[in-house]
């Protein structure tokens, strides 16, 4: 992880799904940097799994860059779902709004299969 | 696309990046790059930024203003770089501190901008302070991006409204709520059901506008506890919403939580009226706190004596200039924010008769205020409406400067209904005008009955349940020997002071505030009920409850359960009148069949019809609606009969006769025991006789011809 950043992205991809796990906080400095690495990923057509499961605290710019990201990969006909996002995590989305824009998933192979469906 | 060549900076200010700024907005705007600031003062010579790193209590840095970045009396700037997440700003200003002349300048300290969108400082409500620290009310950054998907606000007809005014912390504060965050904007959200069952379609919430709670807090005399400023009415920021009534205000997202419970309420056909104090601020008079306008430019925001005190309309200490221009353009800025930016539906005008007096506090025949806002592009379809009083002796019910926009809480159908109930005499030629719509108040010019808002009880005064349970108010909690709130309540207490195990005196008292809630949803006009009467909420007799952050003010919900009869009198009444657009006109009767249905669009009767007893003594009357002439002739309803007898006594009521293949049914009898004591929309029982019915004593009945 680059010392300067709060956040690692790692991407995979297996049987047409992009698996990115984000590593880390999310926040401000954060947040756009993880966004210009998956943002090239939302092409035509994208599957995509955010595995949220290593980001214990997200700020509001964190959340912002999610919603955003959603946008684009929905806009260019392709799909995301969010795995693993932390109950309070979770909490902060659903009372700011932002949860209902995502579909949920407990688990990786959970969130996995819905979005092959 | 081409990058904009004003997303470089043009000068340097230690490791900070600058360059010239934009006048316009006011206020602290993200733009690509970085920050936009630009702040307003006439009598400033200079003006620096202060920059904290998020809740320090030294700044980070203060870069001036430079001089070339000033254009007329607006200083701008555009800082890149910044951490919006984690800075707080404000400005240090210097200039004259000459308060003869209107000005206090004190370049110790750090202001808070009078735009700032959102405010830190009290993020979690009740955590106590440090006083220490020199930058109390902190101005943050905020993401104006919301994504509002197709919502916008309703636009619902104002005489379709039923208004339930409540306190954003107190609706769901009590252990009884069962939400995740008690007190809180989100935790309404929870209660969306309970809104939507009660029926009603607006909510207009007590100040949410940043305040300090620990505004004039201090221990009470009786048991020790802080006295904060629970209510409210005391503004710090004008754009920003309390940090303190959000779940997620210490993570800075208060404006995205509120902005979601709008959304939420208007995808449930609620809207959303803010309580706005404009009359005056937290900065009290000379000898209060300097957060803001005082040291911004104190001359411009404040109506001052020659000698350079403060005028005191508001009853708080200071009053704000709101007839100067730039402050005029301050609360229109601010108001446009709040519809255009939070979809708000409408905005009730706390004190508003001082927005119509000039700048030596004289009253104006034409407010150029007033006149703005009811004419302004943006607000064009927001519900306006004026408490048409202040705390300076100017009472304008009837009278306010309307521009054929401005309603009024009118006060007066709440003394005359209060009166009523509680079986005064001569008081029936007053109450045929209030259930009219007060069109000896309102008949005039481009006004009509919805620019009556009818309530018989709000945050100020008695709740419903104290109203028929104490004679007189019961302040001594607010540590004031029980000097403040108003001594003329027009109650009554049914036979006894306060809490009883009397069933004769309890019985009355479910009797009365049936009634009151009965004649309010027959009344013409928009009627506003207040949070909690619904299940007979008590502040044990407190008609002034402003200092208190417990369960004086916190709705129980085991209340619920408790008066499920009350609540579900409430519902049906509501539903009624809803149902019923007979019930709802815009305009004023006219007292005559103007559609041939062979009734007047309103007729008054008494015990015998068409002649009501106007006597001084009487306390029957009652009157009939002709479904025919429904708006005004445009829409056909069922015609109602209403008869109230708030005698001691039981009195026969001859009944109106109904075309053939109509008959009476009772959708109301407060006379009766719950659940007859009324019925579901449709299910109304036939009246077995056609032709006159008994109303018990202090009991009204509501009719419907079908």
């Amino acid at each position: 992880m680059d010392p300067g950043l709060t956040v690692d992205v790692r991407v995979s991809e297996t049987d047409g799904v992009t698996v990115v796990v984000l590593d880390g906080e999310l926040d401000t400095n954060s947040a756009p940097v993880a966004q210009q690495q998956i943002l090239p990923l939302a092409r035509d057509g994208v599957r995509m799994v955010l595995d949220m499961a290593k980001v214990p605290y997200m700020s509001s710019a964190g959340i912002r860059m999610l919603l955003s990201t959603y946008r684009q990969v929905t806009n260019n006909g392709g799909r995301i779902v969010l795995v693993g996002v932390a109950d309070e995590v979770k909490d902060t989305m659903s009372v700011t709004g932002f949860l209902k824009f995502f579909q949920v998933y407990d688990t990786l192979d959970a969130g996995r299969a819905a979005i092959v469906q | 696309m081409i990058e904009r060549v004003d997303v470089q900076p043009t000068r340097t200010y230690g490791t900070y990046r600058l360059r010239a700024g934009r006048p316009i907005p006011f206020g602290a705007t993200l733009v690509p790059g970085g920050v936009n600031f630009s702040v307003f003062s006439r009598f400033a010579t200079s003006c620096s930024l202060v920059l904290f790193e998020k809740g320090q209590p030294e700044p980070l840095v203060e870069i001036p203003f430079p001089p070339e970045f000033r254009i007329g009396n607006v200083f701008t700037m555009l800082v890149f770089d910044l951490d919006v997440e984690n800075v707080e700003y404000g400005f240090r200003m210097d200039g004259p501190f000459d308060p003869a002349q209107g000005h206090r300048f004190d370049q110790s300290k750090v202001l808070l901008d009078p735009y700032a969108r959102a405010i830190g400082g009290r993020d979690t409500w009740g955590q106590p302070p440090d006083w220490n620290n020199v930058y109390q009310h902190r101005a943050r950054f905020v993401f104006d991006d919301f994504d509002w998907e197709a919502d916008r606000p309703l636009e619902t007809p104002l005489e379709d409204l039923v208004i339930y005014e409540m306190h954003v912390r107190g609706f769901t504060r009590h252990p009884s709520s069962g939400v995740k965050h008690p007190g809180t904007f989100t935790a309404i959200r929870d209660k969306i059901p309970y809104l939507k069952q009660l029926n009603v379609n607006c909510v207009e919430l007590m100040p949410i506008y940043e305040f300090d709670e620990f505004d004039n807090s201090r221990p009470s005399p009786l048991t020790g506890e802080t006295l904060y400023n629970y209510w409210g009415y005391s503004t710090v920021g004008f754009f920003a919403p309390k940090a303190g009534f959000a779940a997620t205000g210490r993570f800075g997202m208060q404006v995205d939580e509120l902005k979601t419970l709008v959304k939420e309420l208007h995808a449930n056909g609620i809207e959303v009226m803010l309580d706005v104090v404009f009359n005056h601020t937290a900065e009290g008079n000379e000898r209060g706190p300097t957060i803001s306008f005082r040291g911004v430019d104190n001359q411009t925001y404040y109506m001052l004596t020659p000698e350079g005190y403060y005028y005191n309309f508001s009853g708080t200490g200071n009053t704000l200039n709101c007839n100067n221009p730039i402050v005029r353009n301050l609360v229109l800025d601010c108001l446009r924010y709040w519809a255009a930016e939070y979809h708000i539906d409408g905005f009730r005008f706390d004190l508003a008769a001082i927005l119509g007096r000039d700048e030596q506090g004289a009253p104006l025949a034409n407010p150029p205020l007033l006149e703005t806002l009811a004419f302004d592009p943006i607000l064009a379809k927001c519900n306006l409406i004026a408490e048409a009083w202040d705390a300076g002796g100017l009472y304008q019910v009837g009278s306010f400067p309307a521009y054929g926009r401005w309603a009024e809480w009118n006060g007066k159908y709440r003394d005359a209904i209060r009166r009523f109930i509680k079986g005064d005499e001569a008081v029936l030629p007053e109450m045929t005008q209030r259930i009219e719509g007060s069109p000896d108040l309102y008949g005039g010019a481009a006004r009509g009955a919805t620019a009556s808002i009818n309530f018989i009880t709000a945050h100020d005064g008695f709740t419903l349940h104290d109203l028929v349970s104490y004679d007189d108010k019961h302040n001594e909690a607010n540590g004031e020997h029980n000097n403040d709130g108003d001594d003329h309540n027009n109650s009554w207490n049914c036979g006894w002071e306060g809490p009883t195990e009397d069933s004769a005196v309890l019985e009355l008292r479910q009797r009365q505030m049936r009634n009151a809630l009965a004649i309010l949803m027959v009344s013409q006009g928009v009627p506003m009920i207040l949070m909690g009467d619904e299940v007979a909420r008590t502040q044990q007799g407190n008609n002034n409850t402003y200092c208190h952050d417990n369960e004086l003010n916190w709705l129980d919900w085991t209340l619920v359960e408790e008066h499920a009869d009350l609540l579900r009198f409430f519902r049906r009444c509501i539903t009624f009148r809803r149902a019923h657009p007979v019930l709802r006109n815009s305009g004023h009767f006219q007292h005559r069949d103007y559609v041939g249905s062979g009734y007047p669009d309103i007729s008054w009767h008494g015990e015998h019809l068409w002649r009501p007893d106007w006597s001084p003594n009487s306390r029957t009357i009652a009157f009939m609606l002709d479904g025919q002439h429904a708006k005004g002739g445009a829409e056909h309803d069922n015609s109602i009969y209403v008869a109230m007898n708030m005698h001691w006594a039981g009195h026969g009521f001859d009944l109106p006769p109904l075309p053939p293949n109509l008959a009476w049914h009772v959708f109301a009898n407060t006379g009766v025991q719950p659940p007859e004591d009324s019925w579901e929309l449709g299910s109304e029982p036939r009246l077995p006789d056609q032709s006159g019915i008994l109303v018990g004593p202090r009991s009204v009945v509501i009719l419907v011809g079908r």
